[in-house]
């Protein structure tokens, strides 16, 4: 992609799999790109260990047909991402190829493309005034990308305090117009136009500071809002054996997640899974815009056959993106699926170097690698008052379900919250499969979300959580209990208890991520579901037998589940809460 | 082997393994196949002049002085429309007795489709066999594998779904079969369908493992000549991929890479679901299904290889012998189709997917009921009915040898919810009871 001269050339000396020795003549940069000419293409490559003057590379496709002498050419740049306008609604491969712009059903090797618009003209707004002081990230002006603010800054790479010289009028420009011009403290005039890069192993800093999350990130999925919620610039993790449901819960968060920029990187998983998002977003509404989803998102896919050290690369694509939305003053979103497949292209390669292997083969700072990854979320202050975050969720696939795997409880060391995805409950069909017990969310304990709650959800929220909590705490140790003794060998009341811990169940923490009404949740509704559960749950009933209090659950959980599937205060809705009173009243106590 | 003029030949050995040799040779690519004595062989390492080779066949008895031919290309097979009806070896050879036809030369395990060029699988395969068409329906474009023990009847069920399905290629990739279940196969297909839709790629238990390493590549490289050239829609049977992947572990260790879990090999994920995905939708219409079968020890899905085949495929299916009937049922719990959201209720009629669920949830709370009996508690009157739906859902739609149309088997579920539970029990939307819940 890039028309630098080469820093220095090389020859290839040794091919093992999609790992390459090169003997260069010149200074080797670590994680530089190079390009190796194969039958006319340059195949790229990036340097991943040097020892003297030879550079062991990962090439980013296949190694087929490669020989030994064969010309290296090197960039001295790191990989870098393209950042501009137009980057949301794109398909991009792991090195952030447009995958719409290639030719043809299949990938040919050695093919590129820019992944922005170059002739695309945006309305732009200038910010900045000629003569303020400016910083790398500052705001300069401002283009519509499908209805989001985005920004153009002062590339994140120029150093030092500099000045606004002049600012483009408002009008229409292409990316690679010059919309600015600065001075530096050497004098020199630096053209600014909207496009920028960034190496993407490196994380953009140029905020005020890092703020601790205290706001509700709304996902309209019950059991996480209200259970284990997560925050604004919070991070949070999906373990979960295959089969247990990871990636409708993905899918459910892409759609309905309150963020402005969804930034989506499929990582080594399945390319149906990817194609099941390029169909369905171009055609389904963000519930907060009315816009097409697809205009608020940006796919980063590397599915499991595209090759691995691309893979490696696409997670920090994805993140460098998602950071220069987040400096822009925007809630982003960052999902990834599945970090595990991340971590298993680190173990090719650190085999391939014949590395002394930590657990299960892993290199042995794998921990190191994801810490340092999920600590690049968070939530901003930028210099002018403004706060982005970038939330960030990713999926583990641990291997045989064990979470105490190397990548599980590296992960969990650093993620924020934790959604268990369980297989007992996939089993049972139970969906979302998210354990409401096994789970937590480490921001429960946040002084700063308390207030937060008590002020945007309810008085009494973080309480009644806690007592539907406790409530399915002792549903199961009863359930135990009624297992052990069998249905006759317990009382009654051990019955209703149990039964009010399905209430919950069935009512308030399944899901179904296929019913359109059903799937999202707004935070009003699951305070009204929540308090209307607290209340049966505290209820006392009066039945002879186990048989009436499973027949008279059934009944209410039925009612409930119809009101889950109407709309909100709709006359349906009220309908079937009319009917769930009548049976309460027969059932309670005088 | 083919000779050509001005062909260098190498005839010095450095050093031999069981499945490996190295060599001092110049001008060598990656991948490409070469000929030792014979034998055909593949670069996988070159550390300047040294090219290490995998010999298919297995090494036993070459020599240090054995002649080596290196061909200057890619593995390739002559790919065309003759193959129908014939099956071959490891590496392209007629095994049925019948002459060698030429085709044009087409390199195998090529690139992969651009994820933006695929299409979202739509399109309803249909088996007849309610626990894949009812619990867990199969879309064309999909990959899925069985999870069987080896003592399970696997291969008749594939062989069966094959003959059923509607498809226009059925293309078998034969991995460590037994020469028994070779011929089981290429008989039960003769029968089915003639020889108008069967291709067979075969490596029985008498050739050498490594050459297993072939059979996956070889076959969907012809599926996807097929689909892709052709617009067909084509199915791969691939048995036994535990075997497949035996055969990876034996070669990494021969390369004396580090193992990881199980001693597989650290890239079997990566080498797995190359495979895998060449399931595919074209948007022309032709299309690729994989059904694959994994062997299990003692059921353990958690081993490497069904554990990395899990996360690649689409869903897996059980099989299971259901003891209230004696009869081999595809496990209504642990089978899961990821795909069938794409066509239950929309290319098959709207009351599917809650008919199905429920009918699971009750079959689900028969099988606690029957814990209960066997621990000695009393039954409940509810215990006993769902008892009773469970005998009869086995016995008249899960059992494997029934044949039924998905409307059959929704109008038979609704017989039998009528027949034994109350509406609240079922806990179906009110929409379809009141359309079928009728005398």
């Amino acid at each position: 992609m890039s028309n630098n001269l080469y820093t220095c050339t090389g020859e290839i000396t040794a091919i093992i799999a999609n790992m390459v020795v090169v003997k260069a003549n010149g200074p080797i940069r670590q994680n530089e790109i190079c390009y190796y000419l194969h039958n006319n293409k340059n195949i790229m490559g990036e340097v991943i260990r040097t020892d003297r003057n030879y550079a062991y590379t990962q090439v980013f496709e296949s190694t087929r047909g490669f020989k030994i002498g064969m010309t290296t050419n090197f960039t001295g740049n790191m990989l870098e991402a393209y950042l501009g306008p137009g980057l949301l609604t794109k398909n991009f491969d792991g090195l952030q190829n447009d995958l719409n712009k290639m030719e043809g059903v299949f990938l040919e090797r050695g093919a590129r493309t820019y992944p922005l618009d170059v002739e695309k003209r945006w309305t732009f707004k200038p910010i900045a005034q000629p003569g303020e002081q400016v910083l790398a990230g500052d705001w300069l002006g401002e283009v519509d990308e499908n209805g989001i603010p985005h920004k153009i800054m002062v590339p994140f790479k120029l150093e030092g305090t500099l000045k606004v010289v002049e600012v483009a009028q408002a009008n229409d420009y292409c990316i690679n117009d010059t919309i600015a011009t600065l001075s530096n403290e050497a004098g020199e005039i630096i053209k600014v136009t909207m496009v920028q890069t960034w190496p993407v192993r490196l994380p953009i800093k140029s905020y005020l500071e890092k703020l601790r999350p205290s706001k509700l990130f709304e996902t309209g999925i019950r059991v996480i809002d209200t259970l284990n919620p997560i925050l604004e610039g919070g991070t949070g993790f999906i373990p979960g054996p295959f089969g247990s449901g990871k990636t409708v819960l993905q899918h459910a968060l892409a759609k309905q997640a309150a963020a402005e920029v969804v930034i989506i990187v499929a990582c080594g998983e399945r390319a149906n899974e990817v194609v099941e998002i390029f169909t369905e977003f171009p055609k389904l509404d963000d519930p907060r815009t009315g816009k097409k989803l697809m205009e608020r998102t940006s796919i980063v896919a590397n599915t499991s056959n595209m090759p691995v050290a691309a893979r490696e690369a696409s997670v920090y694509t994805a993140m460098t993106i998602a950071e220069y939305y987040r400096a822009m003053g925007l809630r982003t979103l960052l999902l990834a699926d599945s970090t595990s497949r991340w971590a298993q292209a680190l173990r090719e390669m650190s085999n391939r170097l014949e590395e002394l292997p930590g657990p299960d083969a892993y290199p042995m700072d794998l921990s190191a690698i994801i810490s340092n990854y999920y600590s690049r979320a968070g939530q901003i202050l930028l210099r002018n008052g403004s706060k982005g975050s970038l939330t960030f969720i990713g999926t583990v696939s641990p291997a045989g379900g064990n979470l105490l795997e190397p990548v599980t409880a590296a992960t969990k060391k650093v993620a924020r919250c934790f959604f268990a995805l369980s297989q007992e409950r996939a089993d049972n069909k139970r969906y979302p499969a998210i354990d409401p017990i096994d789970s937590y969310s480490k921001y429960l304990e946040y002084q700063e979300y308390l207030e937060y709650s008590k002020i945007h959800i309810g008085e009494n929220w973080i309480e009644d959580v806690d007592f539907v909590r406790n409530t399915l705490i002792q549903g199961r140790e009863v359930y135990e209990q009624i297992n052990i003794l069998g249905d006759d060998g317990v009382t009654v009341d051990y019955h209703v208890m149990f039964w009010k811990s399905e209430l919950i169940d069935f009512v308030f923490l399944q899901q179904d991520a296929f019913d359109e009404i059903d799937a999202n949740t707004s935070i009003p509704r699951q305070k009204y579901m929540l308090e209307k559960i607290n209340v049966l749950l505290k209820t006392s009933f009066m039945f002879d037998n186990f048989d009436e209090v499973r027949n008279f659950f059934k009944r209410i959980i039925y009612i409930l589940k119809q009101m889950n599937y109407s709309e909100f205060q709709s006359d349906k809705f009220v309908g079937f809460e009319n009917e769930l009173q009548q049976v309460i009243n027969e059932k309670v106590k005088a | 082997m083919e000779k050509k003029s001005f062909q260098k030949i190498y005839c010095k050995l450095s050093n031999i393994t069981k499945a490996t040799c190295t060599l001092k040779a110049g001008g060598v690519g990656y991948e490409e196949m070469a000929f030792i004595q014979g034998r055909a062989a593949q670069v996988v390492k070159i550390i300047g002049d040294e090219v290490t080779l995998q010999v298919f066949s297995g090494t036993e008895g070459l020599s240090t002085d054995s002649e080596v031919i290196f061909t200057g290309e890619s593995p390739s097979l002559a790919i065309g429309d003759h193959m129908t009806g014939r099956f071959f070896n490891s590496f392209g050879k007629p095994i049925d007795g019948y002459p060698i036809m030429e085709g044009t030369k087409r390199e195998v395990g090529g690139p992969s489709v651009n994820p933006v060029r695929r299409v979202q699988p739509n399109q309803l395969i249909t088996t007849g066999i309610a626990g894949i068409d009812l619990n867990n329906t199969l879309v064309s474009g999909q990959k899925i594998p069985f999870f069987a023990d080896p003592d399970q009847p696997y291969n008749q069920v594939l062989s069966m779904i094959a003959l059923r399905a509607k498809v226009d290629k059925i293309i078998l990739g034969g991995m460590g079969l037994t020469w028994d279940d070779y011929l089981f196969f290429k008989s039960s297909f003769d029968q089915g369908y003639g020889k108008s839709k069967i291709i067979g790629f075969i490596n029985t238990t008498e050739d050498s493992p490594v050459e297993r390493l072939l059979i996956p590549d070889m076959a969907l490289s012809t599926a996807e000549y097929f689909a892709y050239e052709k617009n067909e829609k084509v199915l791969v049977l691939l048995t036994d991929m535990t075997l497949y992947a035996d055969a990876l572990s034996i070669v990494s260790n021969r390369m004396d890479q580090i193992p990881s879990k199980d001693s597989m090999p650290g890239s079997l994920y990566s080498d797995l679901a190359r495979l895998y995905e060449k399931a595919v939708q074209f948007p022309d219409g032709g299309n690729i299904t994989i059904l694959a079968v994994t062997t299990l020890s003692g059921g353990d899905i958690t081993h490497a290889i069904p554990d990395n085949t899990g996360y690649i495929t689409e869903g897996q299916l059980f099989l299971r012998r259901a003891t209230e009937i004696s009869k081999v049922i595809i496990d209504p719990f642990r089978s899961l189709s990821r795909l069938k959201q794409l066509v239950i209720g929309k290319s098959t009629r709207s009351d599917h997917p809650q008919v199905m669920n429920a009918a699971i949830r009750l079959y689900a709370d028969a099988a606690n009921a029957r814990t209960k009996l066997e621990n000695g508690f009393e039954l409940s009157d509810y215990d006993k009915r769902v008892l009773k739906f469970a005998k009869d859902y086995s016995e008249r739609i899960l059992a494997i040898d029934v044949n039924l149309e998905i409307d059959q088997m929704l109008d038979q579920t609704w017989h039998l919810f009528k027949a034994y539970l109350s509406i609240d029990e079922v806990g179906i939307k009110q929409e379809f009871i009141d359309q079928y819940w009728k005398n």
